[in-house]
């Protein structure tokens, strides 16, 4: 007798059938990409939100220790539940909406700004694999054309923000907000060509994958043959290291970094981080788009910006930061371990590149309006095409 | 399960389609055409058209209608909204849809071409990027190139103008 007819003694015979047939459905092929889908979802829905109230935590904690202050430290030990407390005073405000106001799209703008960068997870390489389950929700061919798409449908909700609040400055945000983002889609899309010519593919997976084995984009000295077995003999380790630092890999790295640096940059000006925070300096505009806004909408803003920030970071990570890998880690099919290894190291390089975020707001002044522009039209997007011909010059040397 | 999603996003663009020429605030009009946009792309992505669904939002619904909605801002078109509804040109509008859709079903069921179904793409053909690549770059390598100079053409052009007005 074995342990299914064991089982199925408490159960009557129509539930028993009932039962199998629904777990017959959950390991069929579609069943088991549905529900593992969902759990995929939940689960990183759920990171991604503690992460969003931790990185508000962060940035008050990080930008009082560069002004030298203390920042909130009461709320728990060294102010750590200071989300909790923030959450709470935001929904128990009154949700305001002024007289003047567009109804309808003063209270839709708030969930157009949150919902894209949600959207932008689910092509992220969180992680290798799981229990041989790849953690990729979506693994698209169009993966990083994907990104660039969902955070372009992202200005719609700060525009509407500023036009639907009917009032000076919000007007003015809005306005900002999207000749600001038009003008700095084009460089973060030019920045990847580069990117795509060398790897061949728009998949996010393929380009993990080839950062993998080539080292990561930022840094693509990484030699072939330099394995954890090699490390214990260190002729063999030299030689790798030997290899690594050719002249065909330093003529890659020319384009690329300057890919990197240019994508890095679009991106604080794609989510309205200083020192391009033009859309709500609250020196000149109060606080731009979300002026008008108070408890649930204000916390929506809030929330989709710094959501805006880890996707952005994700997609930095994934493209230049070698996503989930670290040199001589092994990924998720050596076993379960190294697959949550691999999701930690990619979390813990999106913390660090948040930190990075931070500490640049903190430290650089904002650029005035037409400087923006200018550095946008002028420079960015000159220098992007540029960087596609070199790097096309490069690929046709080396080949 | 493709069917069933072809009817949804099919209503909804049709929904959004009918709110962009029937609905008065400017604004709204604009945002129905990006929602009709948005229920495309999703029809080219249930066909595995991935490439064109996501070229579709970043191009017409990220870029485009951004600009609109941008300009229709700064007009403020007050009066646009108050002009109400007039019977007789629904009736017309209707007179000439039927019409329309009435010729074009005509069309369809009178071409030899179109009456067949359209055969499949192949099995193997996964990569849809690499495939709209290969085509691009070699069935239609010149009409391609040439495109691809009378953008840059306009771009520089654009440049040089905005310059011009700065000084």
């Amino acid at each position: 007798m074995d342990a299914s007819n064991v089982i199925s003694q408490f159960f009557s015979p129509a539930a028993w059938t009932f039962l199998k047939a629904v777990a017959g459905w959950f390991m069929s092929p579609i069943g088991f990409l549905v529900w593992t889908t969902l759990v995929k979802s939940a689960v990183l829905l759920g990171i991604v939100l503690g992460l969003v109230s931790y990185t508000v935590y962060a940035e008050r904690r990080v930008s009082a220790l560069i002004q030298d202050r203390l920042g909130p430290n009461r709320v728990g030990w060294q102010g750590l539940l200071q989300p909790v407390a923030d959450a709470l005073k935001l929904l128990l405000k009154e949700n305001f909406t002024p007289k003047s106001a567009n109804y309808f799209y003063f209270r839709l703008a708030p969930k157009l700004v949150m919902v894209p960068p949600i959207l932008v997870l689910a092509v992220i390489p969180v992680g290798s694999s799981l229990f041989g389950v790849p953690i990729t929700i979506a693994s698209l061919n169009t993966g990083a054309l994907y990104v660039l798409a969902i955070s372009s449908i992202s200005v719609y909700g700060i525009v509407l923000a500023g036009w639907s609040s009917n009032s000076k400055y919000p007007f003015l945000g809005g306005i900002r907000s999207s000749s600001q983002m038009i003008s700095y889609e084009l460089s973060l899309a030019l920045s990847l060509v580069p990117v795509f010519m060398l790897i061949g593919s728009l998949n996010l997976d393929t380009i993990v994958h080839y950062q993998v084995e080539h080292g990561w984009l930022v840094f693509p000295f990484w030699p072939k043959g330099m394995t954890f077995s090699a490390l214990w003999h260190p002729a063999e380790a030299l030689n790798a290291f030997r290899a690594g630092l050719s002249l065909k890999h330093f003529l890659y790295w020319i384009p690329l970094f300057i890919s990197f640096l240019l994508f890095l940059i679009s991106m604080f000006a794609e989510t309205n981080r200083l020192p391009f925070d033009l859309p709500e300096a609250e020196q000149e505009l109060i606080g731009g788009y979300h002026t008008e806004y108070s408890s649930m909408g204000f916390a929506l803003f809030f929330l989709g910006e710094y959501t805006a920030m880890i996707a952005g970071a994700s997609a930095i990570i994934t493209l230049f930061l070698g996503g989930w890998s670290l040199p001589l880690i092994p990924d998720g099919s050596h076993g379960w371990g190294w697959g949550i290894v691999n999701i930690v190291t990619f979390f813990a390089k999106v913390v660090a590149l948040l930190l990075f975020f931070i500490w640049v707001r903190w430290t650089l002044p904002r650029f005035r309006f037409d400087q923006l522009m200018k550095l946008g039209w002028y420079f960015f997007f000159e220098l992007a095409i540029v960087n596609i011909f070199l790097a096309a010059a490069v690929l046709t040397y080396i080949h | 399960m493709q069917l069933t999603l072809f009817w949804i996003f099919s209503l909804l663009m049709i929904l959004f389609a009918l709110g962009v020429v029937s609905l008065r605030s400017p604004i709204s009009c604009a945002l129905s055409l990006v929602g009709s946009f948005l229920a495309l792309a999703a029809l080219f992505v249930t066909l595995d058209a991935f490439f064109i669904g996501i070229i579709q939002v970043l191009v017409a619904a990220g870029a485009v209608m951004v600009l609109f909605l941008f300009i229709i801002m700064l007009l403020n078109l007050q009066a646009e909204e108050r002009r109400p509804v007039k019977l007789s040109a629904m009736v017309g509008a209707g007179a000439i849809i039927f019409c329309f859709i009435k010729l074009l079903a005509e069309v369809i069921a009178a071409s030899p071409l179109l009456s067949r179904p359209i055969p499949l793409l192949q099995e193997t053909a996964t990569n849809d990027i690499a495939m709209i690549g290969t085509t691009l770059f070699r069935s239609f390598n010149l009409p391609f190139q040439i495109i691809g100079v009378l953008l840059l053409v306009a771009t520089v052009g654009v440049v040089l103008l905005s310059r011009r007005t700065l000084k």
